[in-house]
């Protein structure tokens, strides 16, 4: 979410945002050691990994659960295991470390403490691209799906980076999230007349735009996750450059760096990662905003430093959030993004207010 | 008067002179086109009460209503951006971004799928809309103008809305979501008479106090500090206009669903148009009565026989004008 946006002639507001955000988080006088931060992160994923196998309409005992992993019998709990359960799981950490770090990412890209990856167009061009590939093509099948949306977030993704960069390579980041916004407005009209003019696909429509991780089959983790990955490696690789980007425009150019390469692989990143995850469950809202915003503020910045709690404090929030989702609403389930919108509101709200009352 | 303020006048009087003959343009189009064809003289007979029963259906039952919701929901949202920009001091502080339209949404679709008692999803827009409201003003009170922390505030609660919003419509039967999804897009197309006298009686009482404070918002426009210096009680004008903005939102809401842009766009537009420093009111009003008109007649003949939701013309149009904008405005550091 933009904390300031220009005016719309262009002049008046500024993107010091992030700027601020991050001396206030200096200012912030305990820290917790990464490391520490990392190892409590890491046991949290696997204790929820493991009520992930255990816990749904058929509880499974942990143990049990575990042992139907190493064992593969034909038992029921077994089966419901490593058939519904095992693939759910994975893709529950797959799509929650994408999202966490694509944020960390967008957040130093756009030097906005409340941007998050929706911003830049990537989910209205993933929804376009399943809407018009369920009405036209007819396709159903969640593998066709993923496709579809992992190329509609890159054909977005694209289209902003080239009209935020329109004057030149070096495209500032305010233009960067407005043209987001504006792509994504003309695109949810695309999205809205197709699924008025075609019932069919409004009904597999609005069960795709919540977002959920159940009846994934492992194929679609399988699908997504060199995509994840690659992307996961290429924001770690610029990890630096961000860095430098950070401190503004000129003081990267004066420390040598190529301002306008780093943006653009930048974004492929993004796009990676959060095509991937969209791809895997749809759109997931505010984790790609809430996990990097909460790391900063415990260890501070530094996206060398951050970006792999934000792939472990994303995993956790969102298998959390699964876990959750098909305990409150027994015998029914809530979808993943539901979820993840109900926790990180009050967050993103608590986010607004103490970062405004700076 | 200084020769400025002279020539700004003029000028205003002059934009004012060529919207009004655009939706003189617009409203005869709107009057006469459609799938039923209406001869000019046959409007004509109608309007002035001697039609034929089925000329009348059609002109009177159906396109007035429609042409008058129009240019009313139109007026109605620009002057309500209008007075919340220049409250934010910022250009996206609009009824829309800040969430009481999508508030207004989930009450329409709280009603409309989950069945709240006797209300009608116009009422349940009002409770949605005016509820989303009280909790931006609660949480951003005592913050100065609010400006920034209001935005975010809002933007944060209309995301949230936004996912509510998602799950109830997944929770309905077929039939019922597409009821509700349409209302969700704003359309002029069931507006009727009622509809259309509420929101006139809302616009007529509400205007007025709008235009009582003019040169106070002017004022505003130049921060708090100087506001209070010259005297202006803030607290208590900020919840006033406060307050007419978000009935004027949620009158234009009832009669036709949430529609994006019209209060974020047309104030802007007619500040460029004018080359004024502040938000011109009278000038935005007007500004967003024909674009309304103009994007209804586009969602009306489009896809004809097909009819689009018009907020689904202004949000394609919005977002247009803003990637527009971001592309011509001069890159800056």
């Amino acid at each position: 979410m933009p904390a300031r946006l220009p005016d719309a002639s262009g002049t008046a507001a500024t993107a010091d945002a992030g700027a601020a955000g991050e001396a206030q988080a200096d200012r912030t006088p305990r820290r917790v050691p990464a490391v520490a931060l990392g190892v409590a992160l890491a046991v949290l994923v696997a204790v929820l990994a493991v009520a992930s196998l255990a816990v749904g309409s058929r509880p499974v005992p942990p143990d049990a659960a575990l042992r139907a992993l190493w064992d593969p019998g034909s038992s029921p709990d077994a089966l419901v295991v490593n058939q519904l359960r095992v693939p759910r799981t994975v893709l529950g950490v797959l799509v929650g470390a994408a999202l966490g770090c694509a944020g960390a990412v967008v957040q130093a890209l756009t030097r906005n403490p409340l941007a998050e990856p929706g911003l830049l167009g990537v989910n209205a061009g993933a929804a376009a691209a399943v809407v018009v590939v369920i009405s036209v093509l007819g396709v159903g099948a969640p593998l066709g799906l993923a496709a579809a949306a992992l190329v509609g977030a890159g054909l977005a993704t694209a289209a902003v980076l080239a009209i935020g960069a329109s004057r030149g390579v070096s495209g500032d980041p305010v233009r960067l999230v407005l043209a987001g916004v504006a792509l994504a407005a003309c695109l949810h009209s695309v999205t809205g007349a197709v699924t008025l003019l075609d019932s069919r696909t409004f009904d597999s429509y609005r069960f795709w735009v919540v977002g959920s991780l159940e009846g994934r089959q492992l194929g679609t983790a399988l699908v997504v996750a060199p995509v994840v990955v690659a992307g996961g490696v290429l924001a770690w690789a610029l990890g630096r450059g961000l860095d430098a980007l950070a401190l503004g425009q000129d003081v990267g150019r004066s420390l040598g760096l190529r301002t306008g390469r780093v943006r653009l692989l930048a974004l492929l990143a993004v796009t990676l990662l959060c095509g991937g995850a969209t791809a895997a469950a749809g759109p997931v809202s505010f984790v790609g905003l809430v996990v990097p915003h909460a790391v900063r503020l415990l260890v501070g910045p530094g996206l060398r430093r951050t970006l792999p709690l934000c792939v472990l404090g994303g995993a956790a929030l969102v298998l959390a959030s699964d876990v959750v989702g098909r305990v409150v609403a027994r015998p029914a389930e809530l979808e993943v993004g539901i979820v993840t919108a109900f926790v990180g509101a009050p967050l993103l709200l608590w986010l607004a207010l103490s970062g405004a009352r700076r | 008067m200084t020769s400025t303020q002279t020539r700004r006048a003029t000028s205003a009087g002059r934009v004012l002179f060529v919207l009004a003959v655009l939706a003189v343009a617009l409203a005869a189009a709107s009057m006469l086109g459609g799938s039923y064809r209406a001869s000019p003289d046959a409007v004509l007979r109608s309007l002035l009460g001697e039609g034929t029963p089925a000329d009348d259906v059609v002109v009177l039952g159906l396109r007035l209503p429609r042409l008058a919701a129009a240019l009313l929901v139109g007026a109605a949202l620009a002057c309500a951006g209008a007075v919340f920009q220049t409250l934010t001091r910022n250009p996206l502080g609009s009824p829309d971004v800040i969430g009481f339209t999508t508030g207004s949404a989930t009450g329409a679709l709280a009603v409309v799928i989950v069945g709240v008692g006797a209300l009608s999803p116009a009422a349940g827009a009002w409770l949605g809309g005016g509820l989303a409201a009280a909790v931006v003003l609660l949480l951003t009170r005592g913050a100065g103008t609010g400006s920034d922390r209001t935005v975010l505030v809002g933007i944060a609660l209309a995301a949230a809305l936004a996912s509510v919003n998602d799950y109830l419509v997944t929770r309905a039967p077929l039939e019922v979501a597409q009821v509700a999804r349409t209302w969700l897009f704003g359309s002029l197309a069931v507006t009727r008479w009622p509809d259309v006298a509420a929101l006139a009686v809302t616009v007529a009482v509400l205007t007025p106090v709008v235009a009582l404070h003019r040169r106070t918002l002017r004022v505003l426009d130049l921060g708090d500090d100087v506001a209070a210096a010259l005297g202006v009680p803030l607290a208590r004008t900020r919840v006033v206009l406060v307050l007419v903005a978000v009935g004027l939102t949620g009158a234009a809401t009832a009669a036709a669903g949430p529609i994006g842009f019209v209060a974020l766009a047309a104030p802007q537009l007619a500040r460029r148009v004018l080359r004024a420093p502040s938000v011109p009111l009278v000038t935005s009003a007007a500004t967003g009565a024909v674009l309304l008109l103009a994007a209804d007649l586009v969602a009306q003949r489009l896809l004809a026989p097909l009819q689009l939701p018009v907020g689904l013309v202004t949000g394609a149009i919005g977002g247009a004008y803003l990637l527009w904008l971001v592309v011509r405005a001069p890159e800056r550091r």
